[in-house]
């Protein structure tokens, strides 16, 4: 299997503080990471990195084999990084379609019946068809998400970062989300899943990454990553 | 289809107006009323598509204006060169402070735009070529086209130019750009991870937005037949330009339309009858009410109420 | 065609002006850099300090005097000001922006007409014993009324920054504009912490306003350049640094009293718009910003 991101020696400092140290990571095609690690470890900053909301202050970002340093998100999200955010930020003023049809538009060039078509196969796949016509602002938490991750889609990418999706969710919902990411990742597309919800992260994830204060401090095997001390008092202090 | 339409039928009307013998302060109140039909509907374009706010229009008009004036004074340019210009130095402007600051926040984008205003003025009070402080004195050409006076005429053209904004605003609405505009207006972050451009999207707006006030402020000189920087470069028209939309309804190109026609009526009305501070008293308390109140403007309080009496 | 010596006398002009431009923005520094609020009116109210000011003198009260009398006054009229603000604007979440800065431009318009329509728009100013008169050190004279300028901005300041990093609402309000989520779970009520702190920013405001009708006569539409002046100085700085609002204001001074010195009064205005532009340019996030 193919590499599809490379990150290498990635560090990003924000005035005095660093928030990344120099992280090294490599996902390969049709992965699925779990990345854990306690508040303020830099788990939202690498994803910022990768998606260009952020710009790395060093070290390398390769994807498919393109350098990424010095790119636009929004070119980012062309090439095949998709993400949905922490806080699910809907286009307010917009139907649920409407929402789709943003993406659909500007990555896939799409518009008119065509794209509508197309925005309402993803909703129907994701159980939303019925919110089409509703303005995005008045969705439920879950649906909200469930419309971030119709939206990342929409995009076409070839990796989508899913940060913390199902925060604040109840156990039903958050298995909805989970197989919608299954269903995704049968597709073809990669997945980082950033989440503290344990056993969501554990079902879902071939890989496990844990960060701490910028740092890598172990990848490897789900069961092997949880069990492991210093990933353990990464969590519960010492 | 219907839109060609009512265009069609009101630069008629215009013609039909400025034909007529009707008196000549109604021609000026008309002029002043256009003028800020162009002003509302370009701020509008970035304002409430874009969700960033120009506080600084008085430059953008009066980059229009002074270009206009130079180019008279220097080539003797026909009015449409004057309008070229004067779209295209305003336009200009707009890219330049866009590329300073739309990258920031909102905040830092409208005080930049006061800033233009006051560098501006200083560097026309210093500029002995358009008039210094004191201003700067035309005499109009002769009338053409069979309208009585060369006023008429500007005024039929201001008519023009603000059935051309309507448009240009109609047409950014609905299309591609539009739909852009509002995701970033919405959630920028977001935005730019569905694949918009921003920043680009941004600069194209405030581009045509400064292009726009520029096209408004060039036939002033003519218009007036002078030009002083004092009451060019105030920033009252500011106030007005952004309530307008704010009181009309900033999501559609009607919002502006609907806020220049009636706040400026109402403005013209208040200085003639009362005086010009409470003027801008009026505009100022106007545009509060309506921020707090009735956010979506009048186009808001429309639709709600159409929605209630269903 | 410029001596030394002018240059000198431009450059301690300068410091005492620049002092008095730091004062009146360390308001705007408090509600717009540490609270994050579209505090445009922050100007206007300055100048409404200063006409409070000017009424109190007419009864007979020193001008510095009725400044600090003033401060109560704003400070409930800040935590009112903020109040509305944040249940009108800041609790509704979007589009928050254009609604904010239109609120508080129409604002401040209103408050510069509402002045005009109450005192005209003639200058004001005040009288007192040290207005008018200079301290002479050698060759220079330097007017008492910039030197109570100077002095009442130093201590502003000093009082600011030890309030901000030695009490605990005053740490409680720094990190309030940081992170709001932790100061929530410290059991702390953010909105009554930003209350607080605008207030404490209009109140600031009031005595800065007395600073503005010592130093010179004040009319209503002063309100306009000032803010330049006042956004350059908090840009300048960074946002929310006392201290480096010090700095800052000292360089927009000294900058504004050197052109005023070379180009004379007609460019002088621009320097603090020319300054903004050019920190925004090259680095906006100030020279102390976090």
């Amino acid at each position: 299997m193919e590499t599809i991101l490379e990150v290498s020696q990635v560090a990003k400092h924000f005035g005095g503080f660093t928030a990344l140290h120099s992280v090294d990571l490599q996902l390969k095609k049709g992965e699925r990471l779990g990345l854990i690690g306690p508040n303020g470890s830099g788990k939202t900053t690498l994803i910022n990195c990768i998606s260009g909301a952020l710009q790395n202050d060093g070290g390398s970002i390769k994807f498919d084999g393109r350098e990424l340093t010095g790119m636009q998100a929004f070119q980012r999200t062309k090439l095949g990084i998709a993400r949905s955010f922490q806080i699910p930020r809907p286009f307010r003023s917009m139907t649920v379609l409407e929402n789709l049809m943003v993406p659909l538009a500007y990555v896939c060039g799409m518009s008119g019946h065509k794209a509508e078509e197309e925005a309402m196969r993803i909703l129907t796949g994701m159980g939303l068809a019925a919110k089409a016509r509703t303005l995005s602002g008045s969705l439920s938490q879950v649906e909200l998400r469930k419309m971030e991750l119709a939206r990342a889609v929409a995009a076409k990418p070839k990796l989508l970062v899913s940060d913390e999706a199902m925060a604040g969710l109840a156990g039903a919902e958050i298995d909805e989300v989970l197989d919608l990411l299954f269903e995704l990742n049968k597709m073809g597309i990669t997945i980082i899943m950033i989440e503290h919800i344990m056993h969501a992260v554990m079902k879902f994830s071939q890989r496990l990454v844990c960060l701490d204060a910028g740092k890598i401090i172990c990848q490897g095997d789900p069961q092997t990553i949880i069990s492991n001390p210093e990933v353990q008092r990464a969590y519960l202090g010492d | 289809m219907k839109f060609w339409i009512s265009c069609l039928v009101a630069a008629l009307a215009m013609l039909g107006l400025s034909m007529s013998s009707l008196n000549e302060y109604l021609f000026f109140a008309g002029f002043v009323v256009l003028q800020f039909i162009i002003l509302a509907t370009a701020w509008n374009i970035l304002g409430g598509y874009a969700g960033y706010v120009n506080f600084g229009v008085p430059a953008f008009v009066a980059a229009g204006s002074y270009t206009a004036v130079v180019l008279f004074k220097a080539f003797h340019a026909p009015l449409l060169v004057q309008l070229l210009g004067g779209a295209v130095v305003a336009g200009l402007l707009g890219l330049g402070v866009g590329l300073l600051t739309l990258k920031l926040r909102g905040i830092f984008f409208s005080i930049a735009t006061v800033a233009v205003v006051f560098i501006l003025e200083a560097v026309v009070m210093n500029w002995r070529y358009v008039g210094g402080a004191t201003g700067i004195q035309f005499t109009r050409p002769d009338p053409i086209w069979g309208f009585e006076t060369y006023t008429r005429f500007l005024f039929f053209v201001m008519g023009l130019l603000a059935l051309g904004s309507l448009a240009t605003a109609r047409y950014i609405q609905d299309s591609f750009l539009g739909q852009g505009l509002r995701a970033v207006r919405d959630s920028e972050e977001a935005a730019e991870c569905s694949g918009v451009p921003t920043l680009r999207i941004k600069l194209v707006a405030c581009t045509v937005m400064g292009a726009l006030m520029g096209v408004a402020g060039a036939p002033m000189p003519m218009y007036l037949a002078y030009v002083e920087p004092v009451s060019t470069f105030n920033l009252s028209y500011s106030i007005s330009a952004l309530a307008m939309p704010i009181i009309g309804g900033t999501s559609h190109w009607l919002g502006p339309l609907i806020g220049a026609l009636i706040l400026g009526t109402l403005q013209q009305w208040v200085t003639v009858t009362i005086s010009s501070e409470l003027n801008v008293l009026v505009v100022g308390v106007l545009l509060v009410l309506f921020v707090v109140l009735a956010p979506e403007g009048v186009l808001g309080l429309v639709k709600k109420w159409k929605q209630s009496s269903k | 065609m410029f001596s030394i010596d002018l240059l000198f006398e431009a450059v301690l002009f300068g410091l005492l002006l620049g002092c008095f431009y730091a004062a009146v923005s360390l308001g705007l520094s408090v509600a717009f850099g540490l609270l994050d609020v579209p505090y445009v009116a922050h100007p206007a109210l300055l100048i409404s300090g200063a006409y409070f000011v000017y009424v109190l003198s007419g009864f007979g009260l020193d001008p510095l005097a009725a400044g600090v009398l003033a401060m109560p006054v704003f400070f409930v009229l800040g935590v009112l000001l903020y109040r509305f603000y944040y249940e009108t604007f800041e609790r509704r979440g979007s589009d928050a922006g254009v609604r904010g800065l239109g609120f508080f431009f129409g604002l401040a318009f209103i408050i510069e007409v509402v002045l005009i329509l109450i005192f005209g728009v003639d200058q004001r100013s005040v009288q007192a014993d040290y207005i008018g008169s200079s301290l002479e050190l050698g060759d220079y004279r330097l007017p008492y009324r910039m030197l109570i300028a100077f002095a009442v901005a130093l201590v502003l300041t000093v009082a600011l920054t030890l309030y901000f990093s030695r009490t605990f609402t005053g740490r409680a309000i720094k990190a309030v504009g940081q992170d709001e989520g932790a100061l929530r779970l410290m059991g702390a009520n953010p909105v009554r912490i930003k209350q607080w702190a605008f207030g404490i920013a209009t109140a600031v405001n009031a005595l800065a306003g007395a600073m503005l009708i010592i130093v010179g006569p004040v009319e209503p539409a002063m309100d306009r350049i000032y803010i330049g002046r006042t956004f350059c100085v908090v840009v300048l700085a960074g946002l929310g640094s006392m201290s480096g609002t010090l700095v800052a204001g000292l360089l927009l001074g000294v900058a504004e009293s050197i052109v005023l010195m070379m180009f004379g009064a007609s460019w002088a205005p621009a320097v603090a718009f020319g300054l903004l532009l050019v920190m925004l340019g090259l680095r906006p996030q100030g020279l102390f910003g976090r």
